[in-house]
């Protein structure tokens, strides 16, 4: 099995968005994967990254760690930081939910991310940070190791 | 910025089209603009084209549904138009097009929001 990986850490800053969701289509174009593919990598991306600067790290910056690793046709994804902790997972995965509506946040990041990957892990306390696991299965993957690409 | 806002006003009707990727980093820059050029004419009427939006994640959503609420609250009405394949998701799971008009082309909104001024 085609095995690869791949870390990054990088400041929770604004900036840092576009520079981890284009490092990690990079990473897996490997997988030759469709456009609409990478489209829907780099949205969850964005939004783990995202979630980590607003509600992990609200007043201070810290270090997001992105960990990426490529088993076969699948891509195993871990967005990590050391903030906040979310308080109420459950709650925090329900449409429309957000704790800074001040900041016109839609409440809609993990039910894009959950629509664009097949799984979702997310681990969080108080305090210690949270991990959000992400994986996702390219249907083009197995043409692309066939053929050595 | 890789994003940028390019505004055009008709009396009543201002068209903003978005070139770019609209994220949390491009979000406020976004909201800065529109709501400038929204707060220049009581009742504004918002055609949103999303045409030039290479990407477009939920913070986008936000700015979209904001700008939806301060104008609707000043009697005004918006649309968006134009949505690319890639964005379509997007704007699809959240239900955008329940909440104000999708239409196919800018050319497309101002003649029904015309239309339905008359």
């Amino acid at each position: 099995m085609f095995e690869n990986e791949m870390n990054l850490n990088f400041l929770s800053l604004s900036e840092n968005e576009s520079f981890a969701r284009i490092a990690v289509a990079a990473f897996v174009a490997q997988l030759d994967p469709t456009l609409e593919e990478i489209n829907e990598v780099k949205t969850a991306v964005s939004e783990a990254v995202t979630n980590s600067i607003i509600h992990g790290y609200p007043h201070t910056n810290g270090f997001i760690y992105l960990n990426c690793k490529i088993k076969g046709d699948r891509m195993e994804l871990a967005i990590s930081d050391q903030g906040c902790g979310i308080l109420d997972i459950k709650e925090a995965k329900q449409p429309l939910f957000t704790t800074r509506p001040d900041l016109e946040r839609s409440g809609m990041g993990f039910t894009i991310m959950e629509s664009f990957v097949d799984e979702i892990q997310v681990e969080s306390a108080e305090g210690n940070g949270t991990t959000v696991r992400l994986i996702k299965r390219f249907k083009t993957a197995k043409r692309a190791i066939h053929s050595g690409v | 910025m890789n994003l940028q806002v390019r505004t055009t006003r008709e009396g009543r009707f201002l068209l903003a089209a978005l070139d770019g990727e609209l994220d949390h980093h491009s979000a406020e820059y976004v909201r800065g603009t529109l709501d400038w050029e929204v707060d220049q004419q009581r009742g504004t009427l918002l055609i949103l084209d999303l045409g030039g939006l290479a990407f477009m994640d939920s913070s986008g959503l936000g700015v979209i549904l904001g700008r939806y609420r301060k104008i609707k609250s000043q009697g005004g009405e918006m649309a968006i138009a134009n949505v690319p394949r890639g964005v379509d998701k997007v704007v699809q799971i959240a239900g955008l097009h329940k909440v104000m008009h999708v239409y196919r082309t800018s050319q497309e909104a101002l003649r029904e929001m015309k239309g339905g001024l008359s």
